[in-house]
């Protein structure tokens, strides 16, 4: 083959320089969770219907109510957007300026997911009522999980954007974090459709 | 010995941890921990004598160097496989005695945590920690990396294997293993049925090490991707670089599955979750399938890598290149995609219909395909190769009879109407030993004579080499075929005892082959110890097997730094290439290299993930939250240390490099 002929090797010219691994490495890692949640999403798919004599979507579904909590994690995705254009700027303030609406969109999301989650159990609706609620809790809660380890990092990134202002590892850490929440973002589509709109039809 | 458990209490303090769960009344748990025990002090106190505590901690347990973890892999995938192949001997032993009214030596309660514990042990401790420690190990010095993508995120995953191993060790001595079978299927598994601490220790302790394996998924993908020598093409890596990216890809995409399936049965058991209990609308069968989906692709997660030791044995021992590069990639590469949809071959008798039973009966004898390539690859390198018989040839050509009568008798259980007379019986036990001992095992065996070299500067004992492989292999045709033989007849799994005494017998047979195969592991500890002890007879050069693959480019044992020199190469076979070349390392112009530091966070974070998986099992809520806050502070406090490298100065460089010239 031509292939051997051509091979050869040498002492590179100058020190080589890998770019970070960081982007590849996150992208694979989102791609693991988004797994865990097609689990969930099959869990939900087979048992969403073992109603057990309990209550069913409709009787526990407030479209109103969901469509609030879809619209503030959109915007927070939006304003996600806003605080990266900043960062690309350079400038800090406004970084985190948008980074605190960010989270604060994050935070009330959370909280309306929580007031749900206690409504259903205070109503006798709770996991332990039926697979269709187990599988329902399961797949909400693992998303709201996620969020609630997304709020935590914005946190620490926020101190420590403080601390050392937008440096290369800041920016880094910055863009996993970006990733990280739209990601969250697409999989609360996929809830919003899966779990609630399509079974109140 | 007690066949009831203890009665449930708790208390805030000790959850439901009583001293009626120290197994202090069964005579073989109280010799293995005075053992253990024994042992144990031993160690510490030898360890305390010659001062080492300080390099073991920082050369060794903070260390984020691949080579270093990779050796630790394989220290605890040898040290698992004495406490899982313990069982083993005690489930021969036992079933060649209960035959007819016989009752053994282990009451069922004691047998299933035995079947149970060597099931789960071998797989997740012994064959994942050994491929895993053979990547970490060769892959990077294959590519011309100095070090993995990401250094600290290999040393936290290998604590938390560590940290899974122990939890399944400790159940042992505080409380019981379960009693479910390696993949603990429910209603069994649930909540109503396994009562008690087993089952939850099986959960916690296969969820902390998923959470380590997964992460070293994606960090030994990325190095792949990213970190490759200037040059390197995907189509000139090396075949085992291209077994381990398919067999990280495979990890990446099933673990989390089995993470997710495993969090569900733990809600099930905890939380009063119905997904997989008989009643609510729950259903047992979600599970059944959801775990084969994890555990298929996890059986070619761990026999894929293993395909690649021994491309690159045969191709070294032979002296020509592997023969059908592209179809030995290609045909990986539809391994790993076939792997995701023949799960349901696991349970043809769940009775999803002919179609669709049909459907993944087909699916899984395809797979016979693109591994007959292989087969036939690895004979045609051979092929008018001048082959040189060392001890991993003699690995690699008993696993090629081996690992063909294995893969024979899978095509057969692959047929349906098949299955459904031999579904759980020993038969399919036979299966899987025949492919996993034969595949698996074997390339451990192989991988381990042909790299010791290289990570110690000097040759495994070759008598003993011989040994150990004739004692494994005839051993393991002892053990198995009588199974063979007894599924036929219709001899169920997991038998604690049985009627019909005309099977002893086989039982007999079996256990006597079990024997050959400790002889087998006493015989790999001998060779360890005559080996180190007559090293310096031993000493070999930096390609003691005249080798094809840039590893060997390195000193024996390498550099930290791996190489010198960063290379830029063209072509396969960099290192052959290299020998035509005439290439030899410059001695003088050395820059400072660029290296990541060690860290103990690692290994702080998994002693408290650890301690919150003793907690969850026994309820010690305020452990558990202790724990948890913890491991979440840690982790956090971890990202704000900016300083994670160092440089190698040019002086230490070239004092090392002038080492390795005069070694």
């Amino acid at each position: 083959m031509s292939h051997s002929q051509t091979a050869s090797v040498s002492i590179a010219d100058h020190e080589v320089h890998h770019d970070s691994p960081t982007p590849i490495g996150f992208w694979i890692y989102l791609m693991s969770d988004c797994i865990i949640f097609g689990a969930l999403f099959a869990t939900y798919a087979v048992l969403g219907g073992g109603f057990a004599g309990g209550p069913g979507p409709k009787d526990l579904f407030e479209p109103g109510f969901v469509a609030i909590e879809t619209a503030l994690l959109l915007f927070s995705s939006i304003t996600f957007g806003l605080a990266m254009l900043q960062a690309d700027k350079g400038k800090r303030d406004g970084t985190m300026m948008w980074l605190v609406i960010t989270g604060l969109l994050g935070a009330g999301f959370i909280a309306m997911e929580l007031y749900e989650f206690r409504h259903l159990i205070h109503i006798g609706a709770g996991p332990d009522r039926s697979a269709f609620l187990s599988s329902f809790f399961a797949l909400v809660g693992t998303h709201g999980l996620h969020v609630t380890g997304g709020i935590i990092w914005l946190v620490t990134l926020l101190t420590q954007i403080k601390a050392h202002g937008l440096t290369t590892a800041n920016m880094r850490r910055l863009g996993t974090l970006s990733m990280f929440w739209h990601f969250l973002d697409l999989i609360w589509i996929g809830v919003f459709s899966f779990v609630y709109l399509v079974r109140l039809i | 010995m007690a066949n009831a458990q203890p009665a449930e209490t708790f208390s805030p303090i000790f959850g439901r941890l009583t001293l009626d769960w120290i197994p202090y009344h069964e005579p073989i748990l109280v010799a293995t921990f005075a053992g253990v025990a024994l042992g144990g002090l031993v160690v510490l106190a030898l360890m305390t004598y010659f001062k080492l505590w300080g390099p073991l901690w920082r050369d060794w347990v903070t260390s984020v160097d691949h080579k270093k973890i990779g050796i630790m892999y394989m220290i605890l995938g040898f040290i698992m496989m004495i406490r899982g192949f313990a069982d083993a001997l005690m489930m021969r032993a036992q079933q060649a005695m209960a035959a007819g009214e016989a009752a053994g030596y282990l009451p069922p309660h004691h047998f299933d945590q035995v079947f149970t514990a060597h099931g789960v042990i071998m797989i997740f401790f012994v064959a994942m920690a050994f491929v895993t420690g053979i990547m970490n190990y060769v892959m990077p010095m294959q590519i011309g990396a100095r070090d993995v993508a990401f250094p600290f995120l290999n040393n936290f995953s290998f604590w938390m294997t560590v940290a899974g191993a122990l939890l399944v060790n400790i159940s042992l001595f505080v409380g019981e293993f379960a009693r479910v079978g390696w993949l603990a299927f429910p209603p069994l598994s649930g909540a109503n049925y396994s009562t008690g601490p087993g089952m939850d220790y099986y959960l916690w302790a296969l969820q902390i090490a998923g959470i380590g394996t997964t992460l070293s998924g994606i960090n030994l993908i990325a190095t792949i991707l990213k970190m490759r020598a200037p040059g390197m093409k995907l189509m000139d890596m090396p075949i085992f670089t291209w077994t381990a990216l398919i067999t990280n890809v495979l990890i990446v995409v099933a673990f989390p599955v089995l993470t997710a399936t495993l969090a569900l049965l733990t809600l099930d058991r905890y939380a009063d979750f119905h997904f997989f209990t008989n009643d609510f609308g729950g259903n047992a069968m979600m599970y059944i399938n959801l775990i084969w989906i994890w555990g298929h692709p996890e059986v070619y997660i761990l026999i894929i890598p293993c395909f690649g030791v021994f491309s690159e044995i045969v191709s070294t021992f032979s002296g020509k290149p592997i023969f059908g590069y592209k179809t030995m990639v290609w045909a990986t590469a539809c391994i790993m995609v076939l792997s995701f949809v023949v799960w349901l071959h696991h349970f043809f008798t769940m009775g999803s219909g002919a179609s669709v039973n049909t459907f993944f009966g087909i699916t899984t004898m395809i797979i016979a395909v693109p591994t007959g390539v292989k087969i036939f690859n690895w004979l045609f390198t051979m092929y008018k190769g001048r082959v040189r018989l060392e001890v991993p040839m003699y690995w690699t050509i008993g696993f090629l009879i081996t690992f063909t009568i294995g893969g024979m008798t899978g095509v057969l259980l692959a047929v349906p109407p098949v299955d459904f007379q031999l579904h759980n019986t020993l038969f399919l036990i036979a299966h899987f030993h025949n492919v996993i001992i034969g595949g698996v095992v074997f390339a451990v065996y192989a991988a381990v004579s042909y790299w010791w070299p290289k990570a110690f500067g000097f040759k495994l004992n070759d008598k003993w080499g011989k040994r150990t492989f004739w004692f494994w292999f005839v051993g393991f045709y002892f053990a198995f075929m009588p199974l063979y033989a007894l599924g036929l007849m219709g001899v169920t799994r997991r038998m604690n005892a049985y009627p019909d005494a005309a099977w002893q017998p086989y039982f007999i047979v079996a256990a006597f082959g079990a024997v050959l195969i400790l002889l087998g592991i006493i015989s790999t500890f001998v060779n360890f110890y005559v080996s180190i002890r007559d090293r310096n007879e031993n000493r070999v050069g930096n390609d003691p097997w005249d080798a094809r693959t840039l590893e060997w480019a390195t000193q024996s044992p390498p550099a930290p730094y791996n190489f010198p020199f960063d290379l830029q190469i063209t072509g396969r076979e960099a290192f052959w290439t290299m020998k035509k070349q005439g290439f030899t390392w410059p001695k003088e112009n050395y820059k400072p290299i660029h290296m990541p530091k060690g860290t103990a966070t690692g290994v702080m974070i998994s002693a408290l993930a650890l301690a919150f998986g003793f907690a969850m099992v026994w309820y010690i809520w305020w452990l558990a939250i202790l724990a948890f806050v913890g491991m979440l502070g840690l982790g956090i406090a971890h990202t704000f240390n900016y300083k994670r490298d160092y440089y190698i100065p040019v002086d230490e460089v070239a004092a090392t490099e002038a080492k390795g010239a005069a070694a």
